[in-house]
């Protein structure tokens, strides 16, 4: 049976993690090489690094770094932040990444998801889509959760499927950082209406929230961060918890 | 060991090369005839669409070379679907080292069929000390159907063969450089035939 995914999502800046790290077994905290092992030996299904390096140079930093996971971690990892064109992708897959997401690009050029999807495949593209809900429609924002759009999130998830997107990263920016639980609306509707995968993110704080957004949410994978780095639920435990209560997982 | 990647136009071949290198390995990721059949063993992996990818392996000969082929072979997810009959992808004619037919999956489910699934029926020497039902990862939106030959099935949607041999020929639909320690055994199977 397919198994519902459990994915640590891990932000870069300059080569190092950004968001505090409380682990024990880590030599380094700051080495996402390091911590995206660890999160493998915990049982982890994927992987993200999310490059939030504002500047080009230090992007081959980036490069660098994902040859090094590439090289310690032996799941399939995403990788994103700051994809805009063919050969940043083509430069991320060559280095060992297994798909990249792209998000502000993509809305600012949506022709870009076609170009991606035909050249390197459809499996390795993820499009990220950062929502805010607003007067009962969640709308599109970009740069970061900076700046909105009038794009409808599910209409732009649409899109970009038909485009050939493979997989939808379904952030809801009400959500991120709450604790207190999935979009479970959005998530749904996205999930019910597209026929490929949804990670749903921004939420997680519980365990109860990640069956919750695997049953009324309908998602494919659940996305979480700070919980994770915090060992405030550990990935084994999570998952224990999961397969008592009929979700099925990889143990 | 010399162990050789066939590179050809389709994705993912630079994870395997590198899952060999974690292995301690240093593969060669070639489409030269010579290095190929020279080489101990052979990896034929890739993601990516059917009738552009054997399009491009008639037009090098490397059709014909991985058919004479006396080493051990393994196929990886598009690599095992070429190494079947025929595929319903653009509607193309394969290699067929294994008689089956590759459809697409059918309505009931999401596809691509993509994350982790178990494998069950395990046989043979490629899932040495293999539990049954073990978790490998998949990323795959068509499927080999089951036949004799099949060495490992996988159950979305429906019933299909995720591993297949036949002689030197060995093919996985999943992914085992991505599988985690269960994959890198299912490698290390592989390389000591």
């Amino acid at each position: 049976m397919l198994t519902k995914r459990i994915i640590p999502c891990l932000d870069i800046r300059d080569g190092q993690t950004v968001k505090g790290i409380n682990f024990v077994n880590i030599r380094d905290a700051g080495d996402p090489v390091e911590l995206g092992k660890s999160y493998v030996e915990q049982g982890a299904d994927e992987l993200i690094f999310l490059d939030i390096t504002a500047t080009v140079e230090n992007r081959q930093t980036f490069s660098l770094l994902v040859e090094k996971i590439a090289l310690n971690v032996n799941i399939p990892f995403t990788v994103g932040g700051g994809i805009r064109s063919e050969d940043d992708v083509s430069r991320l897959l060559d280095a060992g990444a297994d798909k990249i997401t792209i998000n502000s690009a993509a809305v600012a050029n949506p022709g870009l998801i076609d170009i991606l999807a035909n050249r390197f495949g459809s499996q390795c593209v993820v499009l990220a889509i950062d929502a805010n809900n607003e007067e009962e429609d969640w709308i599109v924002y970009v740069h970061g959760g900076r700046t909105p759009t009038e794009i409808k999130a599910l209409e732009w998830a649409s899109e970009a499927v038909q485009r050939g997107a493979g997989e939808i990263l379904l952030t809801s920016m009400n959500h991120d950082g709450t604790k207190n639980g999935y979009a479970l609306d959005i998530t749904r509707q996205v999930s019910e209406t597209l026929p490929v995968p949804v990670i749903a993110s921004g939420g997680a704080g519980t365990h109860q929230h990640f069956i919750d957004v695997f049953t009324e949410g309908k998602a494919d994978a659940a996305l979480a961060a700070s919980i994770f780095h915090f060992s405030e639920i550990p990935i084994p435990e999570l998952k224990q918890f999961l397969h008592k209560n009929d979700i099925a997982v990889r143990l | 060991m010399k162990v050789a990647v066939i590179k050809y136009n389709a994705g993912n071949i630079q994870s395997v090369r590198i899952a060999l290198e974690r292995l301690s390995l240093t593969p060669k990721v070639t489409d030269d005839p010579d290095i190929i059949t020279r080489s101990d063993k052979v990896i034929f992996p890739g993601v990516g669409e059917a009738s552009s990818a054997m399009e491009y392996l008639k037009e090098r000969d490397l059709d014909q070379l991985l058919l004479n082929l006396k080493i051990p072979v393994l196929g990886i997810c598009l690599g095992l679907q070429l190494m079947c009959h025929h595929s319903e992808e653009n509607d193309t004619d394969c290699l067929g080292i294994f008689d089956t037919t590759v459809r697409r999956f059918p309505p009931g489910d999401k596809v691509p069929h993509m994350g982790w699934n178990t494998v069950c029926n395990l046989k043979g020497s490629l899932f040495k000390d293999i539990p049954e039902k073990s978790f490998v990862y998949f990323v795959h939106s068509y499927f080999a159907e089951t036949i004799p030959t099949t060495i490992a099935g996988t159950n979305y949607i429906l019933d299909f063969a995720s591993a297949l041999e036949k002689d030197n020929y060995f093919a996985v639909q999943f992914h085992p450089e991505k599988s985690g320690p269960i994959g890198e055994k299912i490698l290390k199977n592989f390389l000591e035939l």
